[in-house]
């Protein structure tokens, strides 16, 4: 299993190579120019102009600027904001918790529900769980998410008033910042109802975030099952007397888990790297609005540093999902 | 009474296409200690009667029969939960692909012990040891470590034994043999038949051995009965049915054995088995037979008496098998 491990391990360093070049140099395809964009509507003279690109050092050949930006993400150094002058790292750090608050709800929900569902809808193939099931995520999956939050909003928070329309929190309740989880926060601050409302600005967000992977997850369990269900060792296991929860639950699942684990995977790696749509429609400060911002601004460290950030942690993730490939199935930890 | 006893049984599955007759009235009895052989190509419903019984079909098979009765007990009103007690326990099976019948996410050891829980009460270091006595039983040698080795490290010859292990776990009185050694190399071929054997012959279980290989009944087999296109044509015990077959089929399946041949070219049967959509009108093996004439192509055949065979035929054969093929 370590040999395993160590093994997936080496394949991040030519990833990681790959993501540095690309995220520095995708920004820099981009038409535009950052310092036009900071300039706005007011315009900058050709000599301030020349003199600000000296200060930032885009007089350089690229090569030579890659290679003090590359030696400076070795040491841990990401660069500053050219708008607001802050670490990226700093920055990053601030608003990644949120992200990360909310893609974890909505991932939880999204398996919480979508693994079962998928398992019934398969025991159950053709019978109206089934079928209702496989529309519901048909819909769930092609429905524009923008226009599924303001629904969801119109209704719960509009018209029942049952949650709050945007935020982490209600502005009444104010306390320190200790690990940036909102949850967590307002249960170390102690204030009544504070947990209560953060919990409560969680629920749509959640759920819209949730839909995509919830639909993915559950087809793709639905499919998996049915394609373990006819396998030759089911009917052994059910040969030998054992009820069809245990059959399905465990012999059947467990192999099945291999292309659910990968999807799940996947829809991880695509949350964390913020939620564009759904963070600007709750005003939630995650990174996906902090990253599209900094796009438009041309904020070249902000947006070649949050994206290697990303890119770090989705190969994070995949490393994981590899690791549990081998746990679910000792034949891959064998190769 | 006999331990098995299976009337009139009919299996129909639902397909996009309309009902499919798998198993025709098929007709099976096994004492208590018998081996019977269900001999017949691949298509003649073979399996399918023993996953009926077993209740491992699917919910499109439609199962129907006079008398379906194991142990005294009737199998075709028993309860699923009922059933369950009864597979696995009393009644067993092992399948023809031991590589994909084993659960790869599992260890041999679990596999095992997984059988045991289900139906006895033993503490978990009885299981333990029930099963290093199990794999001890069917031959594997170190079955210690064995017991922790996982489906892809056994060979195909190791997986079979395994299953037999799991089968034999709690002593059941009837063992059915799917096949078991079809998808195996000729020399372990050998050594499982034998194996089981020996088993069967040790514990006193009764044993029905499916299989599509006429070397196989003459070795393992008391009684052999022969099904085609989901009928039972002949029943016979081995001896008899090597010496002087009853059924027009039975003849031809005998003289296409290789040791047989007194031709360089072996005799095959023309066409295959009638599927779902040519079932022909009165015999079903009328358009394979060299002896059919108007009446099998359109009268149902009667079944003959125990001194034919029970064939289901015309035209049985009446004299020995030499001079029929000839």
């Amino acid at each position: 299993m370590l040999r395993y491990f160590l093994s997936r391990l080496l394949t991040f360093v030519p990833t990681f190579l790959g993501v540095t070049l690309i995220s520095f140099a995708f920004i820099r395809v981009l038409p535009g120019d950052p310092i036009i964009a900071m300039a706005g509507e007011r315009g900058v003279t050709p000599e301030r102009y020349a003199e600000l690109q000296e200060q930032f050092g885009f007089d350089r050949p690229l090569i030579v600027q890659f290679w003090d930006y590359f030696t400076g993400v070795l040491q841990g150094d990401l660069g500053q904001s050219f708008v607001t002058r802050k670490p990226v790292w700093d920055e990053f750090f601030t608003l990644f918790p949120a992200t990360l608050e909310l893609s974890t709800c909505a991932i939880i929900l999204a398996v919480v529900l979508g693994l079962p569902a998928g398992v019934i809808a398969a025991t159950h193939r053709g019978k109206l769980f089934d079928r209702l099931l496989m529309s519901s995520a048909l819909v769930g999956y092609s429905m524009p998410i923008f226009w599924w939050a303001l629904l969801l909003i119109i209704v719960f928070s509009g018209n029942l008033g049952w949650t709050p329309v945007s935020g982490r929190i209600d502005l009444l309740y104010y306390f320190p910042n200790v690990t940036g989880f909102m949850l967590i926060d307002s249960l170390l601050s102690g204030q009544s109802g504070a947990f209560g409302s953060a919990v409560k600005h969680l629920i749509l967000p959640s759920i819209v975030l949730a839909t995509i992977p919830l639909a993915v997850i559950a087809r793709q369990t639905r499919s998996a099952m049915l394609e373990v269900l006819s396998e030759d060792y089911i009917r052994t296991a059910r040969a030998k007397g054992l009820a069809p929860a245990r059959v399905n639950g465990l012999h059947a699942l467990r192999n099945a888990m291999i292309p659910v684990v990968t999807v799940i995977g996947l829809m991880v790696g695509t949350l964390l790297a913020g939620a564009i749509l759904t963070e600007t429609i709750f005003s939630w400060p995650g990174i996906g609005k902090w990253m599209v911002d900094s796009i438009f601004r041309r904020d070249y460290p902000v947006v070649q540093g949050g994206l290697l950030l990303v890119a770090v942690m989705v190969m994070v993730v995949n490393l994981i999902v590899d690791l549990l490939y081998g746990l679910i199935n000792p034949k891959i930890r064998k190769r | 009474m006999p331990l098995l006893e299976i009337r009139n049984l009919t299996v129909e599955f639902t397909t996009a296409a309309g009902p499919f007759r798998a198993v025709d009235g098929v007709d099976a009895t096994v004492d208590q200690g018998d081996v019977l052989a269900i001999v017949g190509e691949s298509g003649s419903g073979k399996s399918v009667s023993m996953l009926a019984m077993m209740g491992l079909l699917p919910w499109t098979a439609t199962i129907t029969a006079d008398r379906m009765s194991f142990d005294g007990r009737d199998l075709r009103n028993l309860g699923a939960r009922e059933r369950r007690k009864v597979i696995g326990r009393d009644m067993a099976m092992i399948f023809q692909e031991p590589m994909s019948s084993l659960n790869p996410c599992f260890t041999v050891g679990f596999q095992i012990k997984e059988a045991l829980r289900q139906h006895l009460d033993l503490s978990r270091a009885e299981r333990h040891t029930r099963a290093l006595e199990l794999l001890d039983l069917v031959g594997i040698p170190d079955p210690e470590t064995r017991l922790k080795a996982f489906p892809h490290q056994l060979s195909g010859g190791m997986s079979q034994r395994v299953m037999i292990a799991m089968a034999l776990s709690c002593n059941p009185r009837l063992l059915i043999a799917d096949e078991p050694t079809t998808a195996l190399d000729v020399t372990i071929q050998a050594q499982i038949l034998d194996l089981l054997s020996d088993l069967q012959r040790d514990t006193g279980m009764a044993l029905i051995l499916i299989t599509h290989d006429m070397g196989v009944v003459a070795e393992t087999a008391q009684r052999v009965q022969v099904q085609y296109a989901g009928q039972k044509v002949e029943e016979q015990p081995v001896r008899s049915l090597f010496q002087s077959p009853h059924h027009p089929y039975t003849a031809a399946l005998l003289s296409a054995l290789p040791e047989r041949a007194t031709e360089r070219r072996l005799p095959t049967i023309p066409g295959v088995v009638p599927g779902q959509f040519d079932r022909p009108q009165g015999c079903l093996f009328s358009p394979r037979c060299a002896f059919a004439d108007d009446t099998c192509r359109k009268v149902d055949p009667p079944v003959q008496g125990e001194d034919m065979g029970f064939a289901r035929c015309h035209y049985p054969i009446a004299t020995p098998a030499k001079e029929a093929t000839s």
